[in-house]
């Protein structure tokens, strides 16, 4: 048994993600179409909000901007995610074909190893799309920027991350049982990325729960938004709460590669 | 005709077996129609200044939208994508068939079975539960028939469009993926074109994206009198015949010019 330390791990994993980006810049044309395109579909998904906004002036008492806000932490957040967690969200192939086997057999982590498989660096037109409505919204929003609130900001985008993340983990883990993946869980992962980009207030409380205590998105985007804007909270969250919010959103990670232990125990190969 | 028939109703048959994904899909298309409807409640209550169609008929429009997202060309025939990359496509070329006609065939069959497995339990749901309301009137329900074959014949055309666009581009990630972004925000499957702003509708629907969603959801609401869903239609089926025209000369070039990737 080879012992796994961290840097190790880490250097492992840059390795695998140099030989992804050689791999995807063989087909340059291809890789920037895809960048560009999604870069594209990013922004005209946020012309809807601006059509809605035109239209309607507010939304419960938000601008625009504090939308934009919301929008892009949520937007980074799963670009990060998809491009880095690729591996877990095509996890079913890996399954189907049995080739989950050989990682098994080899000496390091499952899940670095699923991370490795597949790293999909386009998702870049979407992160950048993200990064500049974010840049937009920063200039236009009075907000007083302090240090602990840059934090928060940053830790609010590792928390959507996070959640994400553990979103494709869990997603890939039921793949051990079902076999196939299942497209309900689009409903959770972008359907959530779709919620989360309004705020919580619009939505019944059933919802809200939904999306705060089970998929804690809110806790990465609602909450600490609430803070960084020096709103408080209409639902009641007191200021401490909606500082350390973002921290949720790391611990459900956690808990999702938990699931992850579980579920490789739990497999049996499909033989093909 | 009778080849092309033949593969449409094979395909559309086919596809039809598929009972359990459609049930998956119709539960997340559900969920995802009823996060649209609590947005859009928010947002009219947000506004007292009248708006050119109500909450009703814009929660209405947006579980039509849920139900029929399957006739929107957002992909490329899944079998045809395969053969173009394992240059089983030769064969494709061999068959003593018109292949834009057989593409286009398996098009319409790929834009119509899964939609109509997907949309009956959304229409019974949200009918139900959620406030999508029945056609405005007989002649509505009629006219959104209509329009709504009108969109399938024109959406199976633009698909057809980006399954010939694999000739070019193999790996075919880049322009498949472009044009259902421009597909989904300028049909009306975003926002419904009536809230988009005044200057921009003339514009987004003289395009074609905009027959497929808006004008047989416009239909179904009753907002479309005779004479306009007649030039509807008419509309309708000249971007089909351009379309059509379009992708024939594009598949005449590309087989004089195609390289079978061997393997």
């Amino acid at each position: 048994m080879v012992v796994e330390t961290a840097p190790d791990s880490l250097r492992l994993y840059f390795r695998y993600a140099a030989v992804q980006l050689r791999a995807q810049m063989q087909y340059p044309a291809s890789f920037w179409m895809m960048t560009v395109s999604f870069f594209l579909g990013m922004a005209l998904e946020f012309a809807g909000i601006v059509i809605l906004f035109h239209r309607f002036g507010t939304l419960r008492g938000w601008t625009l901007p504090e939308i934009a806000m919301l929008y892009s932490i949520m937007g980074i957040g799963i670009a990060l995610a998809e491009g880095i967690g690729r591996g877990f969200d095509t996890f079913p192939a890996l399954i189907k074909s049995g080739d989950f086997d050989r990682l098994l057999l080899r000496p390091r982590s499952t899940v670095l190893q699923v991370l490795g498989t597949d790293m999909q660096l386009m998702r870049a037109g979407r992160l950048l799309q993200a990064l500049v409505i974010l840049a937009w919204a920063v200039r236009v929003l009075p907000i007083e920027w302090t240090l602990p609130k840059c934090a928060l900001l940053l830790l609010a985008m590792m928390g959507a991350t996070c959640v994400f993340g553990g979103l494709f983990v869990l997603q890939a883990t039921f793949c051990f049982w079902t076999i196939e993946g299942l497209e309900i869980w689009n409903a959770v992962t972008y359907g959530g990325n779709e919620t989360a980009q309004y705020p919580l207030t619009v939505y019944r409380p059933w919802f809200r729960r939904f999306f705060t205590w089970v998929v804690p998105l809110a806790c990465a985007n609602y909450l600490p938004l609430g803070a960084i804007l020096g709103r408080p909270d209409p639902l009641g969250a007191p200021p401490a709460v909606q500082w350390c919010a973002p921290l949720v959103g790391i611990l459900f990670l956690l808990a999702c590669l938990r699931v992850w232990r579980l579920g490789v125990r739990h497999y049996t190969s499909t033989g093909s | 005709m009778t080849p092309y028939v033949a593969i449409l109703s094979g395909r559309f048959r086919t596809l039809l077996q598929y009972r359990a994904a459609a049930f998956a899909g119709a539960g997340t298309q559900l969920f995802w129609g009823l996060i649209r409807m609590m947005i859009f409640d928010a947002f009219y209550r947000s506004s007292a200044a009248p708006q050119p169609i109500s909450l009703s008929q814009t929660i209405t429009y947006i579980w039509l939208g849920q139900a029929m997202l399957g006739i929107l060309p957002w992909n490329v025939d899944p079998d045809v994508r395969g053969m173009i990359r394992t240059g089983s496509v030769a064969y494709e070329l061999l068959r003593p068939l018109d292949l834009y006609a057989l593409w286009y065939s398996r098009a319409v069959a790929q834009r119509t079975a899964p939609t109509l497995l997907r949309s009956i339990p959304i229409f019974i749901v949200a009918g139900t539960f959620f406030g999508l309301r029945a056609p405005a009137s007989l002649f509505a329900l009629a006219a959104w028939i209509l329009t709504t074959a009108g969109a399938i014949l024109l959406s199976a055309a633009i698909s057809s469009l980006l399954t010939i666009s694999l000739l070019w581009t193999v790996s075919g990630e880049g322009v498949t993926r472009l044009v259902p972004g421009l597909v989904i925000a300028l049909s009306g499957m975003i926002v419904p074109i009536q809230l988009f702003p005044e200057w921009s509708q003339p514009l987004v629907r003289a395009l074609p994206f905009a027959q497929v969603v808006d004008t047989p959801f416009r239909a179904y609401l009753g907002t479309l009198g005779r004479s306009e869903t007649a030039s509807a239609i008419v509309v309708q089926l000249a971007w089909t015949g351009v379309l059509v025209l379009f992708g024939r000369w594009l598949v005449a070039r590309a087989a004089r010019r195609l390289v079978v990737q061997g393997g």
